[in-house]
Formats: structure tokens, sequence, C-alpha cells
């Protein structure tokens, strides 16, 4: 058992575990600040398999993995639009038409790779990596934190960034009551609609991007159904994380190395069903809530349309 | 029996016959939408639906293989229309259904041997139903007493059952045989009897009775009337005297079994053997043919039926326009966002009458002719289940 803390298995667990949580971590910010502002998008893992398609064909014909990750937001933003033009201009229903975009993305996109790709199955080239010189000689945390693709840092400083602009600037107030007492925010003379809107536009944007890394730098390539679940992880990372930014790094990270463990263990040679790994931080997040779930969490008005005017 | 006059007849005929036409409208709209996506990617639309209404409608093999594929969908259907009626969103389908489906095929083998076929088949849907109505207990139990969001628990708690299920059919159900881990295979002739000289198997009967007692506990029982009151309107159903959280489980309950019930109906009708990491992910398109039929069990009993002939057409159609048959998410997808587009127009033109007979409705028409154009509240979900 010594093995489980030997540098081999420490340095791939947090290597892995870190690219793994990154479209995580992108993921649920975006849903997080959607949800705050009251848009549930159960269609994040449409977002994301857009986001993952466009990313890899445009990185596959520029060669660039930066114009890659762009498109990837891009295309999450568009498919964010089929939600806000339903759902928040029309008051759809939040769920449905979620899942009609999870759909949508699911056959658009395997329908266009096959009609592309399906003969070649092209890949990318390993993705680039930041490496920081001095930290990078650091046993066991060094390869994992400082040999990374460089986004690793985006994503974190963006968790914290997001997280300040929600409880700090009065656009985040806005987004806030949006989803909380969108009556108050319409009352207070903004427009709840257009929060909301912006709030989804972020959510696509930020799945697209989570999508992207992962055709980009963690597959290198894409297959249909990439996502597999993802999307619905990073849903339950962000409404776990109350509205704090940071937490989903957390969420995600916790969620990531979970994925990831298979892979370390095999290293050092300890055969271990993914399934019981992968089940793990659900069931302890279901222990938490048992125990400790006194009273929900979530924005009142969360998947709820706002009328004016209405009860 | 109710008596019932002429006219009343007259009015519910044409009530459904209305509703019948709302719900075939996307559909229409999706197939042309899609029809041109296949044009465009240079098939020919015509013979591709051709080849899809042939081989899953017309043929009579291919018909059977439609029934057979809707058994589990049915049973499915009726366990979402319960829990969404109740305004519980039960999205944890896929855990339910595979757990169901993973304790059959371990335990059925054993069971065989030990009591015979027909004991077995009525102890593993059972271990199945309970195993699915086990699985909501957490989620429903949190959403009844703490009102934790039951859209997060039941999705956590569908990963866990899927990989439960995995964990159960990789190690104590594991067959001896070698090759990928699954279960050991129930001989053909021990599994569901067939019905008459066909090939469809006992399980559609047994899902038809479901969907059936579903439409008469919603419609025509007291707890049905429970669950909808509890679906339109918590506070009041507080008011009224009635206990929410005692009724949430009551709804997740039978939800859960009914779809755990379907795992086994699968594995009994169909599969034969569970093999690690089978999952047909059947909770995303059922999802949305509940709502198309109005969370009506009648409505979806034919709007399952109507999409396993597009599905197991559509199947083949694909390799005949060799094309992935994954054109069929993209299908029914298409046919959510014009259902919902359409319900939002109907919405604008006050057409949301239909709650109110029509007499009265052509009176409030003319009287508020300019406020009924206002944008109501929309008719999907809310209108449905009522908001929450």
């Amino acid at each position: 058992m010594s093995d489980l803390l030997s540098e081999g298995f420490l340095t791939s667990l947090i290597a892995g575990g870190l690219v793994a949580a990154m479209p995580l971590l992108f993921a649920s910010l975006g849903e997080l600040v959607s949800e705050q502002a009251g848009v549930l998008n159960v269609g994040l893992e449409g977002y994301m398999l857009f986001g993952a398609y466009l990313a890899f064909v445009i990185a596959y014909n520029t060669g660039s993995e930066w114009l890659g990750l762009l498109a990837g937001l891009v295309a999450g933003a568009a498919a964010s639009l089929i939600m806000i033009v339903l759902c928040v201009r029309m008051n759809l229903d939040q769920i449905v038409i979620g899942i009609a975009i999870i759909l949508l993305a699911e056959g658009a996109t395997s329908l266009l790779h096959d009609a592309q790709y399906a003969e070649s199955r092209p890949s990318l080239g390993n993705p680039s990596e930041l490496e920081v010189p001095v930290l990078k000689e650091i046993p066991v945390l060094g390869e994992g934190l400082f040999s990374q693709h460089p986004t690793l840092y985006i994503g974190i400083a963006l968790a914290f960034v997001v997280g300040w602009m929600l409880r700090r600037t009065s656009a985040g107030l806005s987004v806030r009551a949006a989803g909380e007492r969108p009556e108050a925010l319409d009352a207070a003379g903004v427009s709840v609609a257009a929060t909301r809107a912006w709030a989804t536009l972020c959510a696509g944007a930020l799945g697209g991007l989570g999508g992207g890394y992962l055709a980009i730098v963690s597959a290198g390539t894409f297959t249909p159904f990439i996502t597999q679940g993802a999307g619905f992880i990073a849903i339950v990372i962000a409404m776990l994380s109350r509205g704090k930014g940071p937490w989903t790094i957390v969420g995600a990270v916790l969620f990531g190395m979970s994925l990831s463990i298979a892979t370390a263990l095999q290293l050092i040679g300890v055969e271990i069903q993914t399934d019981y790994v992968q089940m793990l931080p659900f069931i302890v997040v279901i222990v938490v809530l048992v125990l400790f779930a006194r009273r929900s969490y979530l924005p009142s008005a969360l998947a709820l349309p706002y009328v004016r005017g209405e009860r | 029996m109710k008596v019932t006059s002429a006219g009343e007849l007259k009015a519910r005929a044409a009530r459904s016959g209305e509703a019948a036409v709302i719900a075939a409208i996307p559909i229409v709209l999706a197939l042309i939408a899609n029809g041109i996506l296949l044009a465009a990617l240079g098939r020919d639309p015509f013979s591709f639906y051709g080849d899809m209404f042939e081989r899953g409608l017309i043929d009579w093999d291919g018909f059977q293989e439609s029934i057979i594929r809707s058994a589990p969908l049915l049973l499915i259907a009726g366990g979402l229309i319960v829990a969404f009626r109740a305004n519980l969103w039960n999205l944890g389908i896929d855990g339910q259904f595979l757990l169901g489906a993973s304790l059959t095929a371990g335990l059925a083998p054993t069971l065989l041997d030990a009591l015979g076929v027909w004991p077995m088949l009525v102890a593993t849907m059972a271990v199945a139903a309970i195993a699915g109505a086990a699985w909501t207990l957490i989620p429903a139990i949190l959403r009844g007493r703490y009102g934790v969001n039951e859209i997060i628990t039941t999705l956590m708690m569908s990963f866990i059952g899927i990989g439960f299920a995995n964990v159960l059919v990789k190690g104590p159900f594991k067959t001896d045989v070698g090759g990928v881990a699954r279960t050991d295979v129930v001989p053909f002739d021990e599994r569901f009897p067939l019905l008459g000289d066909t090939r469809i198997h006992f399980g559609f009967v047994i899902a038809v009775a479901a969907i059936l007692a579903v439409h008469v506990l919603m419609t025509r029982t007291s707890l049905g009337l429970r669950l909808r009151i509890l679906g339109a309107n918590p506070r009041a159903a507080l008011h009224a005297g009635l206990r929410p959280a005692g009724l949430t489980v009551v709804a997740f309950t039978i939800s859960g079994a009914l779809i755990g019930l379907s795992g086994a109906v699968e594995i009994l009708g169909v599969q034969g053997s569970f093999r690690a990491d089978f999952n047909p992910a059947y909770g995303l398109l059922v999802i949305p043919l509940v709502f198309l039929a109005r969370l009506n069990a009648i409505g979806s009993l034919v709007l399952v039926i109507a999409f396993a002939v597009i599905q197991i057409g559509g199947e083949s159609a694909a390799r005949q326009a060799e094309i992935t048959s994954d054109i069929l998410f993209l299908l029914v997808g298409l046919i959510l966002v014009f259902m919902a587009v359409i319900e939002y127009l109907r919405a604008r033109r006050g057409l949301r009458m239909r709650f109110v007979p029509p007499e009265v409705a052509d009176r409030l028409r003319a009287e508020s002719g300019a406020e009924a154009g206002r944008a109501e509240r929309p008719a999907i979900g809310a209108g449905e289940i009522g908001s929450r």
C-alpha cells in the first residue's frame, strides 16, 4: 500500500485530475452564473458538444489550438442562443428545451463528424504546455501544476473573478436578483430578460470552451458523445457551489480526480474498477446532502419564467 | 356507469382530435426540417422516409420489432407521467433502468434453476421494481422534507445507479464464460413467452397494462387527484390538508418502480443478459414524448409506438443511406423545439382556453379580445403540471 503515496502515482493523479477537471470547471462556472440568474441550463452538455466539435474542426484546419478554443467558445455561445430565445424571451420550459438542445447537439455533431471524418479519424498533435521554469521542478506537485496547458491558469483565475463579480459588483447583484427576486429587479428598472440572457450566454460560452478543452487538450480529437455526461456533472458542481465561484474549483478537481484516479492506479499496478471510483464523489455528495441538507440553497426563481405582474 | 350525453361525447372527441392534430404538427415539421437536412447531405429524403416507414411500420418483421422496442419505453413513459404530473422532475431514469436491468439479469439464471420460469419472471420483475423505487427514495425524502431540488439529486443517484449496475455485473453477477464482462444468458425459451405466432413478447402486454393503469390512477382515483393538486400548487395542497412530503415519496416510488420494471422487461424480453457498460439511454428520448403527449398516458401510448416505428425504421433507413443513425437524436430534438414554439404561439393566440368549455371560451374571447393577445404563461410544463 505504500505505493499509494509514491511520487509517480501522486504526480499522475494530480496532472490527470486537473486535465479532467478543466472542462468541468469552465462549464460549471458558466452554469453557476446562469443559475444565479434563474436559468437552469440542462442543455449544458449540448453546449459542450457543439463547442468540442467546432473547436476540433477549427484547430485541425488552422493548426492553432487557441483559435480552436475560441471557436468552441463561440459555438457554445451560439447554441445558448436557442435557450435565450425560447426560454428567456418566450418563457418556455427550461428543462424541456435543455433536453432538446442536448439531443440536437448529439445528433448534429455525430452526423457532421460522420460525414467529414468517419474515414480519416484525424487527431491533433500534443497540446502545448506552459512550463514554469523553477516551479516545475517541485516534486509531485510540479508536473501537475506547472506543466499544464495555459488555460489551467485562466480557468482558476476566472473562478475567482466570477466569484468576485457575483458578490461585489452591481452586475453581479443584478444577476443574483434575477434569480432570487426577479420582480424586485424589474421594479428597480433593470431588465430581467436582458440580465438572464447575458447570464445564459455566459453559460453557453464557458460550456463551449470546456467542450473545446475536452476535444483539443484532453482527447486531442473529437468523437461523437465525447462529453459522456460531463455537462450533467458540471450542473451538479454548479448547484453545490452555492453561488460561490471558487467552490467550483474544489468541485471540479474532486470530480476530475475521481475520473482520472483509475489511470493513476494502473501506473502502480493496482487494478481497480473505474465504476467504484467514479461513483464515489456522487456518493459523498449525496451523504453530505442527507446529513446537512436542512434547507434549499438554490435561487428561489430557478427555472421559473418571469412574467411581469404575475404573482 | 356514468351517463354521458351525446354533446359531451362529441366535445370530448373534438378535444382529443384537436390534441392529436397539435401533437402531429411538430412531428411533421421536424420530419420536413430533417428531410431538408438530408437533402443538404446529399441523401434523398423521400427514399429515406420511404425506407423508414417500410421497415418500421409496413414490413411485418420490422413492425414487430417496433412493438418490442416500445415495451420498455412505455413503462418509462408511465413512470415519468406520474412524477411529472406531481411536478417532480425524475431525471434519474437511466440509473433506475439499469439497476432494474442488471439485477434482473444477475438474479434470473439462479432463480430459474431454483424456482422455474414463471416464479423467476415474477420475482425478477418485483426485484427490479423495488430497486427502481428504492433508488428514488433519497431524492424523494430530501425533496419532500427539506425542499432539496430533485433534479440534482435524481441526476446524482442516476450516476451512482449506472456505476452500481456495472459493479454488480463485473463482480458478483459476472459469468464464468470469458470475453466481455456480462451476466449468464437466460435461455431464449425461458424468457417472456411470445404472443401467438409473433415475436412480440409478453412484456409488451405488461407495458400496455401499466400505462393504462397509470391513466386510471391519474384521472380516476383520489390518489391521482392528490398528486395532480400537489403538482399544480404545493401550497394549495398543504391548505387542502394533503401531506406534500408523503405524496412526494408516493409519486417517486411509483415512478421509480415502473422505470425499474422497464429494465426487467428489456432483459427478459430482448437482451437475455446484461453486458458491462450497456446503456441505451432511453431517458432523454422518452421525456420529449411524454411532454408531446401533454402528460396524458393514452396519448403517450400512441406517441411511444410511433416513436419506436421511427427509431427502428430510422436505424434501418440510416444504414441504407449510409449515414449515422444518430440523426434520430436530431429528429427528436427538432420535434421538441417545434412543439415548444407551437405551444408558445397557441398561448399567444389565446387558444389555451381549451380548459374552459367552448361556449364560455367564445364569450370570454369576445369580451377580452385585446387581452387574449397578451403573452400569457406558456403551456409546456407550466400549463400541464403547474408551476413550482
